[in-house]
């Protein structure tokens, strides 16, 4: 186990060598105990990880509470604590409408699906469709459903950590790549979900806190009132009043109302997310786990719009944050970091940025971890080896895909470096509404689907979400470069989920003769007790 | 929901925890959708600001979805811990 304790002796040295401010310095501080204390834990969990119970859900020994916030920590990723509060620093109003539908999300994962999840399955939210479809058809569909979803939003995250790093601490891109990259791959594959929910935890709870701090100095100079803040803020923004009502972002209805699809159902199909719900030891704690996930994220999206109006006060007409053409120094995404500092200084500062830092690096490795249990329970061991293969080989194929994975994220972490990767995430979502969100609420819920159906459908489904992406106004005309685009909207997640629903519903119902309503009801009185 | 289930109370538990389940979902998609539509349909509702103070429709109802989002899981978790829960035994 010496590779962790060399691990942290590298980023010491190194980040406070590339630093030259005495921010840079606490920083390289405050996100090298964050290593040290992560990498302790996995070195601990390493030696629990042998079976799969450990391995793929922390032995279902987390709590309520802790999976509350593990949760939370997988959600509010960088890109929504630094690109929700930049959005809102730049175009005001346009900022809430992501959070929202960011949140709404969550209340009916909640009320549709966390407790059946936990119900019915055990580690992959491909077992709880296996319950009632033919595993080796289903689990191709999920496996792919999952991946595809956790390499795009991979991809956004990656590139975001290599910029973000760049800027923070000075350290060229390639080095935050591998940084990230390394660490993420140690944590996943030696911790498992143990070590990845307690990053995910710490990470949580830091991030929260700061965010807080924040929010608390911005409301502080206008006694507490969000009406005071919002005032002042159009008196300093250059487009004064109208950032506090709808400007650019939703240019029509259909953009609007797909967009809102993508967010609430993407949510309720992120494999990372869905693979939580097994950690824990009952349902009862599932529902508890996602009231204080949904608790947590509202307070944070609430937090980052209190951020963003600050930045908008404090920020603007600042040169110590402008660059010579009056943008924000690092682009509209460093809002928050510049906000810290104009706030509280150096040492918030550093401590801001290194929060950021774990964020990245928490969200990187739930995402890995949910990637690898694909292949190696999904893929490997049920569609591979039909259902016959020891624990012991199963945890070794979950464990090299893990590593597989990672060096798949840094290497096209490195291709995309500079490119626009923010539809990535946009794309995940999408995908995660069109192919793992109707196979899951079907299997709960209609008693006429089939495996034919699902696995069709949800492969179409996943098509035309890839389809629409791909010939949408982001890839096909700001990408490649072509002049219109063939698919119209932006946001192609009410047309994707449309066609997924309505296609495993129809070929289901031609698909008569493979019905089993037997096993359907076995599911539903299943879901609705305790399986012990 | 299904007659070949016996059970009574199972029956009662389906019954009442899609009620519960379904009613909420219902609330939380029709104030989420009514937001999304009246920003793409008619912006200008949310243009309007409360009396006396510099916070819009927009900022408002936006703030209370998330509010809302939040209270009504309290409310789940509550009714499920109460009352359905024990209709599992």
């Amino acid at each position: 186990m010496n590779i962790f304790f060399f691990l942290t002796l590298l980023i010491f040295p190194l980040s406070s060598m590339a630093s030259d401010s005495s921010s840079k310095n606490f920083a390289a501080l405050i996100f090298g105990i964050f290593v040290l204390v992560t990498l302790l834990i996995t070195y601990f969990a390493s030696k629990k990880n042998f079976n799969k119970s450990n391995y793929y859900a922390a032995g279902g020994k987390i709590s309520g509470l802790q999976n509350g916030l593990a949760i939370a920590g997988d959600y509010m990723s960088a890109a929504s604590f630094l690109g929700i509060s930049g959005l809102v620093f730049f175009s005001g109003f346009d900022g809430l409408i992501y959070s929202i539908g960011f949140l709404v999300g969550w209340p009916i994962i909640l009320f549709l699906i966390a407790e059946k999840l936990k119900n019915l399955g055990k580690y992959t939210f491909a077992d709880v469709t296996s319950t009632r479809l033919t595993q080796s058809k289903i689990r191709i569909l999920s496996a792919s459903g999952t991946l595809v979803t956790v390499i795009f939003y991979l991809i956004a995250q990656m590139v975001g950590a290599g910029s973000l790093i760049q800027i923070l601490f000075g350290l060229p891109y390639y080095y935050a790549i591998w940084i990230v990259g390394l660490l993420m791959i140690i944590y996943v594959s030696f911790g498992g979900m143990i070590a990845t929910t307690w990053v995910q935890i710490i990470k949580a709870i830091l991030l929260i806190l700061g965010a807080t701090a924040l929010a608390v100095m911005v409301l502080n100079d206008y006694s507490f009132s969000i009406g005071k803040l919002l005032e002042e803020a159009s008196n300093v923004h250059p487009e004064k009043k109208s950032i506090l009502y709808p400007g650019k972002l939703i240019s029509d209805p259909i953009s609007a109302i797909s967009l809102g699809v993508a967010l609430i159902f993407g949510t309720a199909g992120l494999p990372h997310i869905l693979m939580r719900f097994f950690t824990v030891p009952d349902a009862k704690s599932s529902r508890i786990s996602a009231f204080y996930a949904t608790t947590f994220i509202g307070y944070f999206y609430i937090l980052t719009f209190i951020i963003g109006f600050g930045a908008i006060i404090f920020l603007t007409n600042n040169n110590d944050y402008l660059d010579p053409n009056n943008n924000l120094i690092g682009s509209n995404n460093m809002a928050a970091i510049h906000l810290s500092h104009a706030l509280g200084g150096d040492i918030f500062l550093g401590f801001i940025s290194a929060v950021a830092f774990a964020t990245i690096l928490a969200v990187v490795s739930g995402l890995t971890l949910a990637g690898a249990s694909a292949i190696g329970r999904d893929f490997y061991v049920y569609v591979i080896k039909k259902g016959k293969s020891d624990e012991k080989k199963e945890i070794l194929v979950s464990k090299i895909s893990s590593v597989f994975l990672g060096i798949i994220a840094i290497v096209l972490g490195i291709i995309f470096q500079g490119q626009n990767v923010a539809f990535m995430v946009g794309l995940a979502f999408a995908v995660a509404a069109s192919t793992n969100f109707p196979i899951l609420f079907l299997t709960i819920s209609w008693k006429n689907l089939t495996t034919n159906g699902a696995m069709y459908g949800g492969f179409i489904g996943l098509f035309s979400a890839l389809l629409f992406v791909f010939l949408g106004p982001t890839v096909w005309v700001e990408t490649l470069g072509f002049k219109n685009a063939i698919f119209p909207y932006k946001y192609p997640g009410l047309f994707s989920m449309s066609i997924s629903f309505f296609s495993i519903i129809i070929i289901s119902l031609i698909d008569k003769k493979n019905r089993d309503e037997k096993r359907f009801m076995e599911l539903t009185k299943k879901s609705y007790l305790e399986s012990k | 929901m299904n007659k070949k289930i016996n059970d009574n109370n199972l029956e009662k538990l389906i019954f009442y925890s899609n009620l519960i389940s379904y009613l909420l979902s219902f609330i939380v998609l029709i104030l989420y959708f009514s937001f999304i539509l009246i920003l793409g349909f008619k912006p200008e509702l949310f243009h309007k600001t409360l009396p006396n103070s510099s916070i819009t429709y927009g900022i408002f109802s936006g703030l209370f979805i998330i509010i809302i989002s939040v209270f009504l899981t309290f409310i789940y978790v509550v009714l499920s811990n109460l009352f359905l829960d024990k209709l599992k035994k």
